[in-house]
């Protein structure tokens, strides 16, 4: 396939993928939108109000990157993982394995297309943020580049989940038992300078810590680990789930026969 | 002219040991109608997966026109069109989406595939449900909504496995019409079936595969030749006496009207006429017991089991 082939078929994927969580939007960008409010109504007004300053913003302010953060990520990663799995269990997969479609064609348009999920649920969430608490962005470009890292690396898993998943239970034990710790261990609802220093080292092998603090450093400009090691822990991730993705497309593991 | 499917030495060795093809080779040549027989379990689907890339090969050589898919995959991919025998489209997306999507995952900008996706589920009578989910067809419309998307990219040899399987007769027959005419306009068909009457209706050449070996590969009109005997029902005017005896055919009373007559290679029918009429016994109809191919499929599967 030349490059205008390949554009072709990508596009095809993506419109596919956005079409899919649109037509479905009450399953896939509502539910955030509520859960969200929930949070800020809970968290932020009612008990933030009682906890008082963390790093030196209100507790409302303070978490309401890591909520934004937290549906990025559930969202780009529950998009691709239902919706491969599901074209794997209908076998319209089968659709794509006959095309001469390369293969880092067929996992960017299924990443690409929870990555738009990702940056339409997080403009949700954002906007009902503004009925709680008034955000000044820190750095336009961090919060870019985070937001796009972010949502790339854990559509990225979505995928490798699907790949793996042999029913509709495979792909809710991930999220259920790691994804949602991994979260709420991540620092969204707390300053890692409470943990104690034990613990603080364990959650430096988290990587939502990195995802959490950098996207933060972005709204308010400050984190708990640095930016640079920050960004280039989100990278490496991103890079070895890039690649294990394309070894189970290259080998055809639970794809092919 | 180069063929349109080669295929040398081609094994197949499941993860569980089960050794699905032995080594097959088979040539299709350009403009073929080509029937791929097999009972369950013989290796058809199997090597249809590996042609399209469903199936990872153990051993051996596919070459589909110029392309061997070892060398150059995508390109081997884009002369294939495939019809598989169970239904592997998305139940919740539209007729119309579905054939215009496949299109596109070969590459073609959308409004040629939509144009293509119209011209053929017009031809296949689906045009008017183009917007109806895909789950909302009739069994027979799924099939054809499955060739109108194999045929989207206008591939040079179109393999379709079982596409007649569950069909009403009268959409069999239009399903062989439309096929026989893609043929005639210059499109390599493979076909596997089970109804060998289909076989022998639409295809040129055979290929009869068991035990992932292929054990008859010729045309069809040579595999009949060496049929050695046809058994023929005949439907009488007069009763049929008990103890009816035609010399040198072997035959056997069904039930009053009806007889049963065994006519090996050599012999011919007008004998059995001429002794029915001496006996005065008028013949009103005949037919085959058995589907002549049918009966050869029979023996080769039995011959090589």
């Amino acid at each position: 396939m030349n490059a205008r082939e390949q554009f072709n078929a990508f596009s095809t994927i993506l419109r596919k993928e956005v079409r899919r969580y649109l037509r479905i939007w009450t399953q896939t960008l509502l539910p955030s939108a509520i859960t969200m409010s929930l949070y800020f109504v809970i968290f932020g007004s009612l008990i933030g109000s009682r906890i008082g300053d963390m790093g030196g913003f209100t507790y409302m302010q303070f978490v309401v990157p890591g909520l934004i953060m937290m549906a990025i990520v559930t969202n780009s990663y529950s998009n691709v993982v239902s919706s491969f799995f599901g074209s794997k269990f209908n076998h319209s997969v089968e659709e794509l394995l006959v095309s001469p479609t390369p293969n880092y064609i067929i996992l960017m348009g299924y990443v690409i297309g929870g990555v738009t999920r990702g940056l339409l649920v997080a403009l949700v969430v954002t906007l009902v943020s503004l009925f709680f608490t008034q955000l000044h962005i820190h750095s336009y470009l961090v919060v870019v580049v985070v937001v796009l890292m972010t949502s790339t690396l854990f559509a990225l898993a979505g995928f490798i989940n699907a790949v793996y998943a042999n029913s509709f239970d495979d792909i809710s034990i991930i999220p259920t038992f790691v994804l949602t710790p991994l979260i709420y261990l991540g620092g969204v609802f707390y300053s890692m300078d409470l943990l104690p220093d034990f613990w603080a080292a364990v959650s430096k092998l988290n990587p939502l810590v990195y995802v959490v603090n950098a996207f933060r450093y972005g709204v308010l400009g400050v984190s708990d680990v640095s930016l640079p090691f920050a960004f280039g822990m989100i990278a490496l991730f991103t890079v070895i789930a890039f690649s294990y993705s394309m070894h189970l497309l290259n080998t055809g593991k639970r794809l092919r026969q | 002219m180069i063929p349109a499917l080669t295929i040398e030495n081609l094994s197949k060795v499941y993860g569980n040991g089960f050794e699905a093809l032995k080594g097959i080779s088979m040539t299709v040549q350009q403009g073929d109608f080509y029937a791929l027989l097999g009972p369950n379990g013989a290796g058809k689907s199997t090597t249809i997966g590996i042609i399209c890339s469903l199936v990872s090969k153990t051993a051996g050589r596919v070459q589909v026109f110029d392309a061997d898919i070892d060398e150059d995959f995508p390109a081997a991919k884009k002369y294939i069109g495939i019809v598989p025998q169970e239904f592997n489209f998305n139940m919740f997306e539209k007729v119309f989406d579905i054939v215009v999507n496949q299109g596109g995952y070969y590459g073609m900008p959308v409004e040629l595939a939509r144009e293509r996706a119209e011209k053929y589920l017009r031809e296949l009578g689906l045009w008017d449900k183009r917007d109806e989910a895909s789950r909302n067809l009739s069994g027979g419309m799924k099939r054809r909504l499955m060739i109108a998307r194999a045929l989207v990219h206008e591939p040079r040899l179109l393999i379709l496995d079982e596409p007649t399987a569950g069909v009403d007769i009268e959409m069999r027959r239009a399903m062989w019409d439309f096929l026989q005419k893609i043929n005639a306009e210059g499109t390599t068909i493979i076909l596997t079936t089970h109804y060998l009457e289909e076989a022998e209706a639409l295809c040129r050449h055979i290929g009869i595969i068991n035990q992932g070996e292929i054990v008859e590969d010729t045309s069809i009109r040579e595999l009949l030749r060496r049929l050695h005997r046809e058994v023929f029902i005949l439907d009488s005017v007069e009763e049929v006496p008990d103890d009816l005896d035609i010399p040198g055919f072997q035959c056997r009373k069904l039930e009053d009207h009806s007889l049963e007559v065994e006519v090996q290679k050599g012999q011919h029918i007008n004998q059995v006429f001429s002794a029915l009429d001496e006996r005065g016994i008028a013949i009103s109809s005949m037919r085959n017991r058995a589907n002549r191919l049918e009966e050869m499929f029979v023996t080769l599967v039995e011959g090589a089991a």
